[in-house]
This record gives structure tokens, C-alpha cells and sequence, in this order.
């Protein structure tokens, strides 16, 4: 999960970092409000998981509060790239001396954590890694020992730091560190890291990306989720433990296991291009067991997509076998009974598949559809999309 | 010959008596995996009966191979005791360890791998369905049923689409087809299990089933080209995934323009790899090469 700004803010805060005093507005007045407690020159700033807010109006000084309520008016519902701005934070305006770079980040590749690290802050990362390579130190580190003053020191020596920033870099560094470890984060990346006139070192603007799985572990983690913005469905699908992605799209899809799911919308793809550009409207993966509760629940949220204009069910029966499947897929239909609307188009393959085919075939619901293979099935899927 | 696992493979299970490890203790038992043991520390000196076969359970992975010769562990414990218990099996220098759990927090994975370097153990997964050698051991929860004993090695990410693979080749048969897991940090990769089947004997060309996230596939591309000389026919799945957008699978997913399915189609084409646009077709290229 990708938090906003104002989120990755208080959590640097409460790890040790250094950031500047503000909060988070809803509203103008709540911005108005933040800034006469600030009691100076803020900044207000869109919250929003996208970059180039600032190009597209999204950050602007306010020298009082009335002003910052004002900006606040401009910026809240501001559609930046797409995404709508719900919150502003307000901080204290700081005049920035230097800007510098500090991440920590899973490098997947060599299945290890890597700091990087930059004295030439507040441009692109990407950009600076392509085009000034060697301004960017990359530092791995080892899971299994984590990151101390001594590793701290190592890092912002290879950035090569400036020695009077040098010692409180160390100790951002130790910080950031913490909140990366012990709030299982897979990306916590400062830009910039700022010296203020006063020689200070704050962090300025952060992004943080937590790791779902590790939710069992911290708590409250469900109050970071931006409900505003979430698709209603995804939503939906989320409150009933559905592995739901919406997508934009005229066929749904049903499946089980994550990487036959993906197939699917491909198949399906490749078959719309025949039928004038029918694309997959989801990806949903119903899980190995395909109970037939799990497959109603799923087959609700689909159905209930007005995008949707046929359905794919693709199951491969590996230990539920295809005739208890096909009897999920019957069960469901019943569950559903007239809220199920739209053609199904089923493909069975694997253990008891003939089983299984004659369960459907006998069940001989008017809207659903057999078809052998799976590219066969996705061809009839985009057809009647179509 | 098969990699990674044989007849001779003796099994434990770590997490046996959960409902997952029990589930699938019993369908390994019941396609011919010899099953040693169990671990349970609250459970030691008790044992389990699967329909008339008595499985033993111990205190620790150690304690279990010393007392049954097990060289491979598959391991069923949740994620909040799975970095605990793939340490525990690296510690014990167990040759394989199969970890099947679902959602793991990638900082453990990641401590354990790192934790694994230099020692004696192979990690398959996390968040893998596991290995087969058909006919002779099944170390998971791969239908053992739906293909036999043939000279097709198989690496897939992903679950379903190795069990679709193997059912559409079931005539020829398969040597081993691993499943190395969907996540962002594993222990085996496809690079390992491509040059196992390069030196397998046995293994005839290989199956290589890929999905959008990281650079894995393009990495193995660059091996195949520089290492493999047996045939490799490659899928690669999520091509209509949108940025930024998690496909099911903890790793499945496409940051900017890194990790899509469509660089990695083409690394593989470019290293000689002939590359299927659906199951089906990837299963019809397997054919012509081996069929």
C-alpha cells in the first residue's frame, strides 16, 4: 500500500525524523485553522499517490490563513493525472539551502534491501540515476544485520554528504532505517531531504510503501487505506475477501489461482480484437477450493458491474476437482437466482472434467454457456460482449 | 532422473497438524511421497494416523531428520510462524525446504533467504504450490494426478498455469515441474531450475511459465542464452495488467514501465525461446519439439 504524503510524514515523525510542524485538512477551514497554528508562511500541498502535483497546481504557498484557506479552496477536488485531491497538508514553509536524496527500498532483484543515496536531492530519482549515475550511492543491505550508525555511516560516505550535514544525515539515516524495518515498509524514499538556512536537516517530502502481508502484524493499518478514492467494487470485493482488481472492460472474469486469472484477461484480450476491442472488465481470483460460496460472492460483485456484458468463468479443477466446481458454479446460480442476468460462458478443465461438464450440461441453466477449451471459451465470452 | 526431488526423498512436514498440513499430508501420502515425519514442537511424541499410515511428529526439524534421515521439509506454518520455521529448517541443514505459505511479509522472506546464503539448503517459495517428480515424490499441493512420469522439465511462478501446463502435456509427461512462487523475494528461481533440467538427464526441453513483476524472466532469458542448450518454450502471463495494480500474487504487479509482460516476452524471444500467446498454444510449441 502506497500512503500519501501527510501519512509517510507522521510515520517518519514517529520513528525520529525531523519534518516540518503541519497536519491534514478535509476543508478549507481545517486548512485555515492548521495555518494560524503554524503561525507563519505554510505551504499547502494535494494528497495524491501521483507525481507532478506541483506542475499541475497542486502546491502553493500561503503567506496567512485566510490565504491558506483560499488555496485550499483551489486545490481540494483538483484532478491531478487523474487522481481527485481529498486532503491538503499544511506545513510550515521552509526556505530550503540544499536539497538531498535518502531511500531505502527492496531490491527484488538480488532479493535484498538497498539504500540509495544522493547530495543532488529534489529531481526525479529515475532521472538522476540515468543521467548522473555516479551521483547516486547504492548501498545493499543485509537483512539480517539491518542498518546501524556505523552502516548509516557507510552509506552517506559513499554519497559523499557534506561534512556539516554529515553527522545528522547518520542519524536520519538510523531513523529511517527504523521506520523501514519495524514498519515493514518495501519503500521509504525522503525527496528531498532538505537543509534549511539554519544548516537544520528535515525531511521535506517522503514516500512510503507498506507491505500488505504484514498487516497482521500493526495495527490500525486498515485507517491508512483511502477509502475516497477506492472503486465501489473493490471495496466490496475487499469486504468479502475477494481478490478484486476493476478494470476497464465489457467481460468479467472469474478464476481460480492468480496466474491462470492473468491469462485469462490476456486470452480474453487477444479474443476482443476480433470483436471490435472487447477488453476483461476485472480480474478476479476465487482461490484453489472455488467453494461455491466464494464463487456466488464473486459471481455478485461481477454482475452487479453494469460494464459487464458477459462472464468467463475459467477453473482448472487441481484438488477441488471439476464436478464439485460445477456444483459451486450451479449452487451460486441458485444463490444468485434472478439478481444473475448476464450470459456465463464456462470452461472446465482437469480432475473429474467429465463429471463436471455433465453436471453443467444437466443443470442446463438458460445463461450458461460450456465450451471446451479455454481459448474457445474466451472467444464466446468476447463474442457475446460484444 | 527428475531435480530437486526422487524417489529416494524422504519428507517432513512442518506445520502437519494444521488444517492445511493435514489436508495435504494426505494427498502427498497418497501419491507415493514417503512422509517421515512431522513437526510440532506442543505435539512431539504423538503421531497421526492418515488412513492407516502412522506419521510420527517431533519437536524440531533437527530432532526429525536425525531420527527419520529426512532431506526435505515442506512447510505449512502460517505467516506469522514461517520465518521462524524456514530458519529453524536452514539451521537444521536440511536439503530442501518447501515453503508453501501464503503471504509472508517480504521482510521475512527476504531475512531468510539472506539468512539461508552459504548454507546447505534450497528454499523453494514462499507462496509456491511446490514441487513434483511425477511417480516419485510430490513435496506440496500439486495434483498428482492430472499428468505422469515424462522428460518435460517445468518452471512456473504460478500455480494453476503449472497444473494447466501439466494436464495439457500429460501424455508426454514431465521429469519435474516446479512451482517457485509468486512472490517478490524466492529461494528458487527460474534460473536454478533451468540449469537443473539443463543437466538432468532425464529432462528431454523445458517448460518456462513466467508473469509480469521484477526482471526474473529477462534474467532467465540471458541464461538461456548464455547456458541452455535444450529447448525452451516460455508463457508469460499479465500482458492486459494495469500499473500499479497487484494481480493476486504479492509480486505480480507493474511499476512504471518495469516488470510487464510484454519485455519480458521479448527478452525471452530474443534469447531463442519460443513464446506461446496462451496456455494452449505454448503446450502446441511443446508439442512439436518433443510430441
Amino acid at each position: 500500500m502506497d500512503l500519501f504524503e501527510y501519512q509517510a510524514r507522521d510515520l517518519l515523525a514517529s520513528h525520529g525524523v525531523p519534518v516540518l510542524p503541519g497536519g491534514v485538512a478535509e476543508t478549507p477551514e481545517q486548512a485555515e485553522a492548521i495555518a494560524r497554528e503554524i503561525g507563519q508562511t505554510v505551504v499547502v500541498k494535494a494528497q495524491v499517490k501521483v507525481g507532478g502535483r506541483g506542475k499541475a497546481g497542486g502546491v502553493k504557498l500561503a503567506d496567512n490563513p485566510e490565504d491558506a484557506k483560499a488555496r485550499a479552496q483551489d486545490i481540494l477536488g483538483l484532478d491531478i493525472k487523474g487522481h481527485i485531491t481529498h486532503r491538503v497538508m499544511v506545513a510550515q514553509a521552509s526556505d530550503i539551502a540544499e536539497e538531498y536524496y535518502f531511500s531505502y527500498l527492496l531490491d527484488r532483484s538480488n532479493r535484498t534491501f538497498l539504500a540509495m543515496a544522493s547530495k543532488e536531492g529534489g529531481m526525479e530519482i529515475e532521472q538522476l540515476a540515468v543521467e548522473r549515475p555516479e551521483a547516486l550511492a547504492r548501498i545493499p543491505v543485509d537483512a539480517t544485520v539491518g542498518v546501524d550508525s556505523q552502516k548509516a555511516a557507510e552509506i552517506v560516505d559513499a554519497a559523499g554528504f557534506p561534512a556539516e550535514v554529515r553527522d545528522q544525515v547518520i542519524a536520519i539515516a538510523v531513523q529511517l532505517w527504523d521506520t523501514f524495518a519495524k514498519e515493514d515498509a518495501t519503500l521509504v524514499e525522503v525527496n528531498p531531504l532538505a537543509k534549511a538556512p539554519d544548516g537544520t536537516v528535515l525531511a521535506l517530502d517522503a514516500k512510503v510503501t507498506l507491505d500488505a502481508n504484514a498487516d497482521f502484524r500493526h495495527e490500525n493499518r486498515a485507517a491508512l487505506e483511502d477509502a475516497a478514492s477506492a472503486d465501489p467494487l473493490e471495496a466490496r470485493a475487499k469486504e468479502k475477501d475477494l481478490n478484486y482488481v476493476k478494470l476497464e472492460g465489457e467481460v468479467g472474469i472469474i478464476g481460480n489461482g492468480a496466474g491462470l486469472v492473468m491469462s485469462t484477461l490476456d486470452v480474453v484480450a487477444y479474443a476482443g480484437e476480433e470483436f471490435g476491442g472487447v477488453k476483461p472488465a476485472n480480474f478476479l481470483d476465487i482461490g484453489g477450493g472455488a467453494s461455491a460460496e466464494v464463487m456466488a460472492n464473486g459471481l455478485e460483485i461481477i454482475l452487479s458491474d453494469p460494464a459487464v456484458k458477459s462472464v468467463f468463468v475459467n477453473v482448472f479443477g487441481g484438488i477441488t476437482a471439476c464436478d464439485a466446481v460445477a456444483n459451486g458454479i450451479v449452487q451460486a446460480l441458485g444463490i444468485l437466482g434472478d439478481e444473475a442476468t448476464k450470459p456465463l460462458v464456462v470452461r472446465l478443465d482437469g480432475n473429474n472434467v467429465e463429471e463436471g461438464r455433465r453436471i453443467l450440461a444437466e443443470a442446463d441453466h438458460p445463461l450458461v454457456t460450456l465450451v471446451d477449451t479455454m481459448d474457445g471459451a474466451a472467444r464466446r465470452a468476447a463474442e457475446l460482449a460484444a | 532422473m527428475s531435480i530437486f526431488l526422487n524417489e529416494n526423498s524422504k519428507v517432513i512436514v512442518q506445520g502437519m497438524t494444521g488444517s492445511e498440513g493435514m489436508k495435504h499430508t494426505q494427498r502427498m501420502l497418497a501419491s507415493g511421497t514417503a512422509i517421515v515425519g512431522g513437526v510440532n514442537p506442543r505435539k512431539a511424541g504423538q503421531s497421526v494416523d492418515f488412513d492407516g499410515t502412522s506419521v510420527p511428529v517431533f519437536g524440531g526439524v533437527a530432532e526429525a531428520m536425525k531420527e527419520t534421515g529426512a532431506d526435505v521439509s515442506v512447510i505449512f506454518v502460517p505467516p506469522p510462524f514461517a520465518k521462524a520455521a524456514v530458519i529453524e529448517a536452514v539451521d537444521a541443514q536440511i536439503g530442501l525446504a518447501v515453503v508453501i505459505t501464503e503471504g509472508i511479509p517480504v521482510h521475512d522472506s527476504t531475512y531468510f533467504w539472506a539468512h539461508a546464503q552459504g548454507g546447505s539448503t534450497r528454499i523453494i517459495g514462499p507462496n509456491c504450490p511446490g514441487l513434483i517428480s511425477p511417480g516419485r515424490s510430490n513435496a506440496g499441493i500439486i495434483p498428482a494426478n492430472i499428468t505422469k512420469q515424462g522428460k518435460i522439465g517445468l518452471v512456473s511462478k504460478s500455480g494453476t498455469l503449472t497444473y494447466q501446463m501439466m494436464y495439457e502435456l500429460r501424455d508426454i509427461g514431465f521429469s519435474t515441474a516446479v512451482g517457485i512462487g509468486g512472490d517478490p523475494v524466492i529461494g528458487t528461481t527460474h534460473i536454478d531450475c533451468l540449469q537443473a533440467f539443463q543437466d538432468d538427464p532425464e529432462t528431454e526441453a523445458i517448460v518456462m511459465i513466467g508473469e509480469i513483476g521484477g526482471d526474473a524472466e529477462e534474467r532467465a532469458a540471458d541464461f538461456v542464452k548464455a547456458n541452455v542448450t535444450k529447448p525452451v518454450v516460455g508463457y508469460v502471463a499479465g500482458f492486459t495488467a494495469p500499473e500499479g495494480k497487484t494481480m493476486g500474487h504479492a509480486g505480480a504487479i507493474v511499476s512504471g514501465s518495469a516488470g510487464t509482460a510484454q519485455a519480458k516476452k521479448e527478452a525471452l524471444e530474443a534469447a531463442g525461446v519460443r513464446v506461446g500467446k496462451t496456455p494452449s498454444e505454448t503446450a502446441r510449441l511443446m508439442r512439436e519439439i518433443v510430441g
